[in-house]
Formats: structure tokens, C-alpha cells, sequence
């Protein structure tokens, strides 16, 4: 059967399984969406192609499957790559379809020519440039495989207008044959007995929970795992979910603005089991100083992860599903013989006591200016434990992955390792499309906001509505607290001002509900309202404390052990009780 | 710092150059010789890279090069146990007395003089590479006017090829000795 590239680009999609595609068509990828109106594939019109590209990012978060952004080439591509960036540090399987220029106009500087494969290469996990209608097919197919197996992330497919355009015969491939890519996913078991041998030696252990966990879908395995071995659990931001944080063994997620607690029992702990996890820098603050005492079991489907911040004392390279699996069985045979770990009374004692000196606190006056911990508090309570939660970057994602009460897996989607400003809204839209019957709600900062708030143009026009909570504190906050902190409260370029723009009339213009609270007692009538609508977006103006700043903070560069509690500055160290265990 | 040799075997496909080369210089890492061509399999190039750089960070580059899609395996050559080689070739100034010497030299040496012309000679020298960085020295004397280098190439020595197992030995976390094999492909 004769079909064209651009038919056999659509009937690959179908064959994968794509249901929705975000983008924006343009001269290059034409061909492409001629087809497409004879397709089940629904697409989405964005209207940047950023936004197009975290849409795809926040429907992979929220489904767990691949998502996908089309764009034209040069300028389409081009605002496509820091979406692929955030997926690529993320380990968000998608996958980006750009158009190109006529393969005989390639590196002739055409109209709307950009070497997209070259640019994204270092963003990408893999990417291609077609160059025959034959290898379409077969390349959509390679591209979802890279993306979704071993570890995720986000693979380009460069489609020449020619390529588009000319026939080529139809066949799908029954298998794909990448002889470079065999992605080592089962846990070596030698490994997995030692690391249970040193989870029934250790006194004060710490399951150290990342990212990986919820992609390799194995919540259930790390329940069973931390409850059979009665570890207490740190979650990271990547993570947040993974865990449920009202289970007795949860502490809360560690880092840079971690739970004290969290921080503390991986600082003074003698054996981290990271699952999933990748020792980031925002995690061990200063690494010659992080978890001094500690032996570490690393599981990661990623071998470059290994040993990369941290030496592994037992490495175990393989899918976390797998191998949290082959744990919790080794665990059970050898509690089942009678082997039985240390008595942990007086860590447990210790980690009580931290919890119950360093709780998460803020302080919430009547009269005063609303707290953004209390707003998303109170919109945590409202939302329930299904609804799922979007941020950007910035104060407002700290708190809202401390405050939000994270109680299932993939509720919380937000950019960690990029660090993307402007990732929430279209995320937020990209999560809704892909989880039509649930809550979708944005907590965004007032800076965020204004990156990619144009997304909310497609949220009406699609209909595809989620709740945007604006903690509105007129500056970036974030910028202000390290300015105020570190830079002798010079504050330079971080004023955004509280009504510029006006934010319900923004939210007006584009067809959505505008709200605003601009005092505590607003703040339970506006999120009521607000979760009332559920046919239209809905943008809430919540007006906080500007000079609010987010606590605990490790400063950058320093050790885990100089944590700030609060912003009474108020250091352990100054603490007797606080001293170092043996 | 020390100089390392690998091995790259990878797919024949445009921009694998790219690929490899992009892991190195996002590092900082200067390529100090870089040779590639065709292998014993079609579809298949090897690429030798001789990189001077520490261990640690090397063993990330090559942990990362490992997971690129067209590498199909590395292999960090032992000096002790590879051969290696390389091919030089170089004009050299040769009038009056200095033609004689030259000829001397590359007797000695024993590399082959493959064009004359009255005022010069180009000599073809292969070998180890401080052979030839030995040869250059000597032939500066003599003014050279150019010269041209393929860059390091290197064999395992024994009966096993890159492309069965048993030649692996790179790309392994520190105490990861018990891991299998994970040369095999990408992440």
C-alpha cells in the first residue's frame, strides 16, 4: 500500500498508541497535518511551542506514557528545546516531530532552516533526521522505544518536507533493532543479597526514594519494601508521592529546602538504600560532606549514575520495579529464617524527637498578609489525595511539595533538574488532556505565570480546563530570598509588582474564571469557588507575602549539616541536644 | 592526568562523529587523536580516541558514551596488552647534504621515502607512536615542511575481538566488579 511520509508519520502514531499530540503547525511540517485530519490522533493547538513541548512533558508525568509535540523547523524547533532540556534532566519520555527543510535545501540556510539535530543532541536522548519516507515508520517506532525503555527521556524525529511529501510503501516493523541500545533492566541478584545483608546489618538506615521509582512504576514494591524492613523513608522532590506522606515511616522529601528531619537522618544515617535517585547537588548540598558515616546501595537502570556523586558500597544496575522486587523477596527469606536487624529503638527515638522540634511551620496571622504555605494548605485540603498537582519553579514548588500532603504516585509534576520557569501552566494542560476525570490543579509563582500563560488560550479553546493558583508576591521570590539571604538584602531586578498585569482580567481575556484573595479570610471562599468550576480554567490571584521566604534552606555550596530551620536563623549546632550521634 | 585509549565500535550512521565527539568537549575534554574507519563487520566503524584526562572523569565519559544509542561497545586499551599504531607522514627539507642524512634516517628507522622532488623528501612512517615522535624530532633538524598524522589505532593483543566478550573492562563503577556485563548498550 502507497502511502506518503507524512501518512505513514500518522499511521506510526496510531500504531504506538498516541491519542493526543500537542503543537503548532508551520510551513515545513504542512504535510504533516493534511493527514492528520483523516487520523484518531487528536491534536492539540498550542499556542507557543514551549508550551507544546511541557504539555507533552505533563501528559507523560500524568499517564506515564509517552507524550508528543509537533513543530515546524527552525523557529519551532528552536522554541521546542528547552521543553526537551527540562524532559531530558527529568527523565520525561517524549517525543518531539519537527518539521525540516526539503532534504536538497539542507545546510543551505533555507527559509525557517535550523540544524535541530544538531541543537538538540546534548538535550535529547536520541534523536533523528529522515531522509527516506521508507524509514518513517520505522523510526517512530524507534523513537517511542528509546523514549519509553531504560531510562526515559525525550528523543526528536526531524521530518524533511520531501521526506512528508513523496510516497513510500506502507510496512510497520514487528520489532525494533537498535544493536547499540539494550538498556540492562534485571537486577544482578549477587548485588541484591548483599544489599539486604547490609538493610539487616544497618542501625540507622534511610530509604532514599527518587524519580525512578515512580516512572518504573514500583510504588507498591517500595511500600512493601520500607514496611517489611521498617526504614524510614525520604522522598525527593522527584519523588513526592511515591511514598504516602501520612504513613508512619515517611519523612518527608530532603534537598536544599528538605523537611529538617529528612535532611538530618540521611546526614547521620549509616546505610542509604537510593532507589532511583541520583545524589543530585540539590539533595546532598556539599558531597564531601553529605552522609558521612553512611554505606550506600544504589538501584538505577542508569550504570553513568552509579558512582557518579557517591560511591556505591553495593551497586545494582536494573529496573527499580525489578529490582525493589527481588529486595523485598530477599528481605522475607531472611527475616523468614530468623535473621533479625538491630534494635532501631534509638534512632527512631532520634527521629521523633527531630520531627517534633523541626516540624514544617509557618505562622499565619489573622490580619495579617495571606502565608502561600497556608493557600496551599487549605488548597490542599479542599483538592483530596486524586488530585493532581503542577508547579513551577520557584518558592511556590518548594512549598508546595512541602505542604501538599502527596498521598498516591504521578499527583505531583513539577520541573526538578532544569529548573524550568514557565513549566506549570502548560504542563497543567498536558496532565488535564491525558487525565481527562481528574482534578488538575497549577501552583504557580507570579513570575512562572507570566512565562507560558498563553497556554491558557488552548485551555479554553480545547477545552481542557485545570485550576491555576497564582502565589502572587510581586517578585521573583525565589531571586529575592537568596538577595535578601546572601547578597546583603540588595535586591536587584526582582520586583515584579502585585498588578501588572492584572491577573482575573488576564484570566478574563483568554475565557477563564478570574479570582483573587487578597487576605486570609478570602483564601477558603476562592478555593471553594474555585474547585466549584470544573467546565472552564480557572485562575486564582492569591496575593502573599511578599517578604515570605522559604525555609528550611541549606545555603548552595554549604553541608547538609547547616541547615536553617527557620528564619530565626537558628542552627542545630547551636543545640546540645542536637549533637552528632556516634 | 594520563593518556587513555579507547576503543569505540559504533554504528556507520551520519552524526556518531558528532555524538562522540559533543560527550567529550561538553566535558571540557580535549581529544588528543581521534581515528576512525571501517571494521571487519559491515555497518560497523570503530573509532579510536587516546584522551588525556583522568581516570574518574573518564570513566563518566565513557559510562555516558555507552549509552549512546550508535555505540555498540568501548574498550579502554591496557598499554601493556594492546597494540597500537599510527602512520606519519612528512615532507621534509632535502638539499645538498641533508638528502643523504634524511635517507640515513629513514633507514635506520626503517620507513619508506614515497615522493622526491629537488628540494624535498616525503617520508611514510608507521609504528608506535613514540617511534614516530622520535623520527620527528630528528627530521625537525632538517626543517619540515608539512606533516600529517592519522592519530593512534589499536588492536587488543590474543584471540578475542572487541565484539566478543571477555575484552571489557571499561565503564565499570568503582566496586561494581560483580555487575554484568553493561558494555552491552545504552540507557
Amino acid at each position: 500500500m502507497k502511502v506518503t511520509g507524512a501518512q505513514a508519520l500518522f499511521r506510526a502514531l496510531e500504531g504506538e498508541g498516541v491519542d493526543i499530540v500537542f503543537g503548532i503547525p508551520g510551513g515545513a511540517i504542512l504535510p504533516a497535518y493534511d493527514p492528520l485530519l483523516d487520523s484518531s490522533v487528536r491534536h492539540v493547538l498550542c499556542r507557543h511551542e514551549q508550551g507544546a513541548g511541557h504539555a507533552a512533558e505533563g501528559y507523560a508525568w500524568a499517564t506515564g506514557r509517552v507524550g508528543v509535540a509537533m513543530a515546524t523547523s527552525g523557529p519551532g524547533g528552536c522554541n521546542l528545546v528547552t521543553a526537551l532540556a527540562d524532559a531530558k534532566m527529568d527523565s520525561v519520555p517524549i517525543v518531539a516531530i519537527t518539521g525540516q527543510v526539503p532534504t536538497p535545501v539542507v545546510g543551505n540556510d533555507a527559509f525557517q532552516e535550523a540544524d535541530i539535530t544538531g541543537i538538540t543532541m546534548p538535550v535529547t536522548k536520541h534523536n533523528f533526521l529522515v531522509k527516506d519516507p521508507g524509514e518513517v515508520a520505522e523510526t517512530i517506532r524507534e523513537a517511542f522505544h528509546i523514549a519509553s525503555t531504560g531510562r526515559p527521556g525525550p528523543v526528536l524525529v526531524d521530518l524533511p518536507k520531501d521526506v512528508l511529501v513523496n510516497e513510500t510503501t506502507w510496512s510497520w516493523p514487528d520489532r525494533v533493532d537498535l544493536p547499540g541500545y539494550k538498556p540492562t533492566t534485571k537486577g544482578n541478584m549477587r548485588q541484591v543479597v548483599e544489599a539486604v545483608k547490609l538493610m539487616l546489618r544497618a542501625e540507622r538506615p534511610v530509604l532514599y526514594v527518587g524519580g525512578g521509582v515512580i516512572k518504573a512504576n514500583a510504588t507498591e514494591e517500595l511500600f512493601e519494601l520500607a514496611t517489611a524492613a521498617k526504614m524510614p523513608v525520604v522522598t525527593t522532590l522527584m519523588a513526592r508521592g511515591a511514598f504516602p506522606d501520612s504513613h508512619e515511616l515517611t519523612l518527608g522529601m530532603p534537598g536544599m529546602h528538605g523537611v529538617y528531619t529528612a535532611v538530618t537522618a540521611m546526614q547521620k544515617a549509616d546505610l542509604l538504600v537510593a532507589i532511583g535517585a541520583r545524589f543530585d547537588d540539590r539533595v546532598t548540598g556539599k558531597l564531601a560532606t553529605f552522609a558521612p558515616d553512611a554505606k550506600i546501595v544504589h538501584v538505577d537502570i542508569d550504570p553513568a549514575e552509579i558512582g557518579k556523586n557517591r560511591v556505591a558500597d553495593v551497586p545494582i544496575v536494573g529496573d527499580c520495579k525489578d529490582v525493589t522486587a527481588k529486595l523485598v523477596a530477599e528481605l522475607q527469606r531472611r527475616l523468614d529464617e530468623g535473621v533479625e536487624p538491630p534494635d532501631r529503638s534509638a534512632w527512631w527515638a532520634q527521629i521523633r524527637e527531630w520531627q517534633d522540634r523541626y516540624p514544617l511551620r509557618y505562622d499565619q496571622q489573622p490580619d495579617g498578609p495571606i502565608k502561600a504555605q497556608y493557600a496551599i494548605e487549605r488548597l490542599r485540603a479542599h483538592a483530596g489525595d486524586d488530585a493532581i498537582v503542577v508547579a513551577g519553579v520557584g518558592q511556590h514548588q518548594m512549598w508546595a511539595s512541602q505542604f501538599w500532603r502527596f498521598e498516591r504516585p504521578r499527583t505531583w509534576i513539577n520541573s526538578g533538574g532544569l529548573g524550568t520557569m514557565g513549566f506549570a501552566v502548560p504542563a497543567a494542560l498536558g496532565a488535564k488532556a491525558g487525565q481527562p476525570d481528574r482534578r488538575v490543579i497549577a501552583v504557580d509563582g507570579d513570575g512562572c505565570f507570566q512565562m507560558t500563560s498563553q497556554e491558557l488560550a488552548t485551555s479554553t479553546t480545547e477545552k481542557i480546563p485545570f485550576v491555576t493558583m497564582i502565589v502572587n508576591n510581586a517578585y521573583l521570590g525565589m531571586v529575592r530570598q537568596w538577595q535578601e539571604l546572601f547578597y546583603d538584602e540588595r535586591y536587584s531586578q526582582v520586583h515584579l509588582t502585585y498588578d501588572v498585569p492584572d491577573y482575573v482580567k488576564l484570566a478574563e481575556a483568554y475565557g477563564a474564571v478570574g479570582l483573587r484573595a487578597e487576605r486570609p479570610e478570602e483564601v477558603e471562599p476562592v478555593i471553594e469557588k474555585a474547585l466549584s468550576i470544573d467546565d472552564r480554567s480557572v485562575v486564582i490571584d492569591m496575593r502573599c507575602d511578599d517578604k515570605e521566604m522559604c525555609f528550611p534552606m541549606v545555603p548552595a555550596g554549604a553541608s547538609n549539616d547547616e541547615i536553617i530551620p527557620g528564619p530565626e536563623g537558628l542552627r542545630p549546632q547551636d543545640d546540645p541536644a542536637e549533637a552528632p550521634i556516634a | 592526568m594520563s593518556l587513555h585509549t579507547l576503543s569505540v565500535l559504533v554504528e556507520d550512521k551520519p552524526g556518531v562523529l558528532t555524538r562522540v565527539a559533543g560527550l567529550f568537549a561538553a566535558r571540557g575534554f580535549n581529544i588528543d587523536s581521534l581515528a576512525v574507519g571501517p571494521t571487519e563487520t559491515p555497518g560497523l566503524s570503530r573509532m579510536t580516541i587516546v584522551v588525556n584526562v583522568e581516570s574518574k572523569p573518564l570513566e563518566q565519559v565513557t559510562k555516558q558514551l555507552n549509552k549512546l544509542v550508535n555505540v555498540i561497545k568501548i574498550l579502554e586499551h591496557d598499554p601493556g596488552s594492546s597494540v597500537e599504531r599510527e602512520l606519519m607522514l612528512a615532507k621534509v627539507k632535502a638539499k645538498g647534504d641533508a638528502r643523504a642524512r634524511i635517507m640515513e634516517i629513514a633507514e635506520v628507522f626503517r620507513v619508506s621515502i614515497v615522493d622526491v622532488t629537488g628540494t624535498t623528501l616525503t617520508i611514510e612512517a608507521s609504528g608506535k607512536p613514540e617511534k614516530l615522535e622520535a623520527l620527528r624530532e630528528l627530521l625537525s633538524e632538517y626543517g619540515v615542511v608539512e606533516l600529517s598524522r592519522t592519530g593512534r589505532i589499536a588492536l587488543g593483543r590474543g584471540e578475542r575481538g572487541i565484539q566478543q566478550k571477555g575484552q571489557l573492562r571499561v565503564a565499570k563503577a568503582a566496586g561494581a566488579e560483580d555487575q554484568p556485563d553493561w558494555t552491552g548498550g545504552g540507557v
